[in-house]
């Protein structure tokens, strides 16, 4: 795709167009749930939005909702409404934030969220097992388990010809068919095979231009920043996968990334350190924690968040349109699997991202509320620190809860690490 | 002498149904794991598996130990700088046992039953030598392809077991490790029979120490243990007291104290729980014509228990808890969960919100495998007792 935009109207762009796209999102999910319509709860880590846009589902990701909440910093409304009801403050933030918007009738800072006729969710993360059972028991929603099996041992993973690879497809491959005739059930609507292709079309756009995307972030200076900017971006990936303007959205933002690129057009601080970001972010002081690393001239290049919360799509699988739900099924094991790699095996990944991004420390940053994604973060560091050499910092806090967040001792850790940085490039003679 | 007719737990034979009680219960108190030294020294491999369900009869085919990785109460020294905070004991003490050598073995195996345990195997395997592997069991077990897809992933395990082991693993060979489990899963449900029928004949310790030697020691060991002392409890003359009838529910994973459960014990009649539901999961003799692996596929997910970490249509937990409170006659229920446990603390709200519905009595808390006091628990709970005694 090309544009006419003048280039002051073209560096931005991608901010400014999925802000708009982020809010008529919510619209239509304000809408949806004022005019009783329905709708799918779904989840980021394969939210299988191929089959329910093809059904013309409008889809909902309360994992978004509970960190909107966080954002706009009224999280901890929801977070004790939830423990009220019952729920420990050593459960997951994302899903008590969510039983607070359920409890208030989907009041929700973005606008009304509708109850689900469908919750469709992987296995990449056991809470959302758990979550989906909350929905069941509040208002007998039928829950669709879509059973993907990962990787057994490190380096193990199988590929299409090998046996173990081609029974786990096939699994897949029967769930996604059961899932189909539950969405014709729940809808009404025969399963239109040639719609579904289009669907399947707009996706394999978004997936080969957020490989793009992520791949053009090599450039120095980055071109954006993988924990906040690229937060937009994952909004859209996900809210809008497989539809037309999500797939417009991501061509036009690889278009913007590549003038930049063209350009050395760099991030709006300059660049001193470059950092990989392994976690979740810290949502409850969201700009803040950024800020507490680019003022140091410390840029986030890339993550292991962009990889699982984008459910795999840095693959950038296409799928095959001549068998399209078979290829789903198999697009669908490969990129959730490869999403739950980037949180249990994350080692390889850092190891070969540290070398393609020049990288000069690594950001761990395991949260109280998610054990998924922070459990092996700290065994991880120490093998990645004897591998790589490369400084890292651990700072733990929360994603939702900021009454585990300590600004003030982060910034502490935080600068510290910096220094460190700093003294590193003094004794190796290198100009910062 | 072969393997499987070696005797690694010694100790009961030829003494007093009490003494020989004692003795398991020094022995799965101990957290020493003698036994599976023991069996080591022989030449025995072992193969751990972590909590919840793992098919044994596949390693116990191959001639090796399946061994019940279920943590201990041991301060985890070593394993702890591998782990952040916010995380419950068995992951770190778990991985104490393997890196503190208290434990050896060939392989591990682990399931993702949760956020937390599903880390372990990566974890486990940047730090041990041995293939550590994830058993990626059915979590759509309402699939029709489900069974299929969980006879293949067994027998990617049989060729695993094989390659750790360096013996063929045939058909028959897994019947008859199938048949040997056949007979322990009957004297475990009649163990449990005695619980709920006439729980005055066993203390909560005792039956809890007789089900967790069945991860520590060979099963056909196991099977002669039960076989000889069952009977024997069974004849006790110990009379009938007015206690509360209690169901434990919450340690489907990481297991409470002993001493919690022998304050229980003291106070109530335990009269079914979740204890290492895992090693009783399968609830009916699998088939040993046929298909070996698919028998085991299917039993799994269609003759089985339930617990907060698979999730069944067919199984709502809730109800689930409610018919095992039925079946036992219980007049309350102990909610549970281990600290930091999330499938435990989430399960609770849904046990009270369900159990408040129905009018059902119970208690709730959170324990700790490492826990050394109990005063307050004790009092707290005796308190609840009292008030269901004297209402």
């Amino acid at each position: 795709m090309t544009t006419t935009e003048a280039p002051q109207d073209l560096v931005g762009r991608g901010n400014r167009e999925g802000a708009a796209l982020f809010r008529d999102w919510f619209a239509e999910i304000d809408e949806t749930a004022r005019t009783g319509g329905q709708s799918a709860y779904v989840f980021v880590m394969g939210s299988l939005n191929e089959i329910l846009k093809t059904f013309d589902l409008p889809v909902i990701f309360p994992e978004i909702n509970s960190l909107q909440t966080a954002v706009r910093r009224v999280a901890h409304e929801y977070l004790e409404e939830a423990e009220d009801h019952g729920y420990s403050p050593d459960v997951c933030g994302y899903v008590k934030a969510d039983v607070g918007t359920q409890i208030r009738g989907g009041e929700h800072p973005m606008g009304q969220i509708p109850r689900p006729s469908l919750s469709v969710l992987t296995n990449a993360c056991n809470t959302y097992i758990k979550w989906a059972e909350i929905w069941e028991r509040m208002y007998e929603t039928p829950t669709f388990t879509i059973d993907i099996p990962g990787t057994r041992q490190a380096g193990t993973q199988t590929w299409q010809g090998n046996s173990d690879f081609e029974a786990d497809r096939k699994y897949v491959e029967t769930q996604v068919r059961e899932l189909i005739t539950l969405c014709e059930e729940i809808t009404g609507k025969k399963f239109d095979i040639d719609k579904f292709r289009q669907v399947l079309t707009y996706t394999n756009t978004m997936s080969r231009s957020w490989k793009q995307l992520l791949d053009l972030n090599k450039s120095k200076p980055s071109l954006f920043n993988a924990l906040t900017d690229a937060t937009i971006y994952l909004g859209v990936a996900n809210g809008f996968r497989g539809t037309e303007a999500g797939a417009s959205y991501f061509e036009r933002l690889v278009e913007e990334m590549e003038y930049k690129a063209a350009r050395g057009i760099g991030q709006a601080i300059e660049e001193k350190y470059r950092l990989l970001f392994v976690g979740v972010p810290c949502y409850p002081i969201f700009r803040r924690f950024n800020e507490l690393f680019t003022d140091w001239g410390g840029q986030f290049v890339n993550s292991t968040y962009l990889w699982f919360a984008s459910g795999g799509s840095n693959r950038g699988f296409e799928y095959d349109l001549a068998d399209p739900v078979a290829s789903l099924a198999e697009g669908v094991l490969i990129s959730v699997r490869d999403a739950m790699d980037a949180m249990f095996h994350q080692n390889e990944v850092l190891v070969e991202m540290a070398e393609d991004f020049d990288i000069d420390g690594v950001i761990y940053h395991p949260i109280k509320s998610c054990r998924t994604v922070s459990t092996g973060l700290a065994d991880g560091r120490r093998h990645f620190t004897e591998e790589t050499g490369i400084s890292s910092l651990f700072i733990e806090s929360d994603m939702m809860d900021r009454r585990v967040v300590s600004e003030a001792q982060m910034k502490n850790r935080i600068d510290a690490f910096f220094e460190g940085l700093a003294s590193r490039r003094l004794a190796a003679g290198v100009q910062g | 002498m072969t393997l499987t007719a070696m005797k690694v737990f010694e100790e009961w034979r030829g003494k007093s149904l009490d003494d020989a009680l004692l003795e398991c219960r020094d022995q799965v108190e101990a957290a020493e794991f003698d036994t599976v030294r023991r069996w080591r020294e022989a030449g025995g491999k072992v193969v751990g598996h972590f909590q919840v369900y793992f098919p044994e009869e596949i390693v116990h085919a191959a001639g090796m130990l399946p061994f019940k990785v279920r943590g201990a109460p041991v301060e985890p020294n070593k394993a702890d700088s591998h782990f952040g905070s916010y995380l419950c004991s068995i992951l770190k003490t778990s991985l104490e046992l393997a890196l503190s050598d208290v434990v050896e073995m060939e392989m591990f195996v682990s399931h993702p039953i949760c956020d937390a345990a599903r880390n372990l195997a990566a974890i486990w395997g940047r730090n041990v030598d041995y293939p550590c592997q994830i058993l990626y069991l059915p979590q759509n077990p309402n699939s029709a392809g489900s069974i299929e897809y969980l006879r293949h992933e067994y027998d990617r395990m049989r060729r695993m077991a094989e390659e750790v082991s360096g013996r063929e693993i045939t058909d028959d060979d897994l019947r008859g490790s199938i048949e040997v489990f056949n007979v322990n899963r009957r004297l475990l449900r009649e163990l449990y029979d005695i619980k709920r029928e006439t729980p005055w004949l066993i203390a909560a310790e005792d039956a809890y120490a007789l089900v967790s030697l069945a991860g520590m020691i060979p099963r056909e060991e196991h099977n002669e243990l039960l076989a000889e002392l069952l009977p024997k409890i069974r004849q006790r003359t110990t009379k009938q007291e007015d206690r509360v009838r209690i169901v434990f529910e919450g340690a489907f994973c990481e297991q409470p104290p002993f001493d919690l459960v022998r304050m229980l014990g003291r106070t109530s009649y335990v009269v079914d729980d979740d204890f290492h539901i895992g090693m009783r999961w399968i609830t009916e003799d699998v088939p040993t014509e046929g298909d070996p692996l698919r028998n085991l596929a299917e039993a799994y997910t269609e003759h089985s228990s339930y617990s907060p970490v698979q999730h069944d249509l067919r199984k709502p937990k809730e109800e689930m808890l409610k018919a095992r409170m039925a079946r036992a006659g219980a007049d309350a229920a102990i909610l549970a969960a281990a600290k930091m446990c999330e499938p435990g603390l989430e399960e609770q709200v849904t046990y009270t919100h369900a159990l408040d519905a129905a009018g059902i009595a119970y208690f709730v808390s959170e324990f700790e495998e490492n826990m050394t006091s109990f005063e307050q628990l004790e009092m707290q709970v005796e308190t609840f007792i009292e008030n269901l005694l004297f209402a």
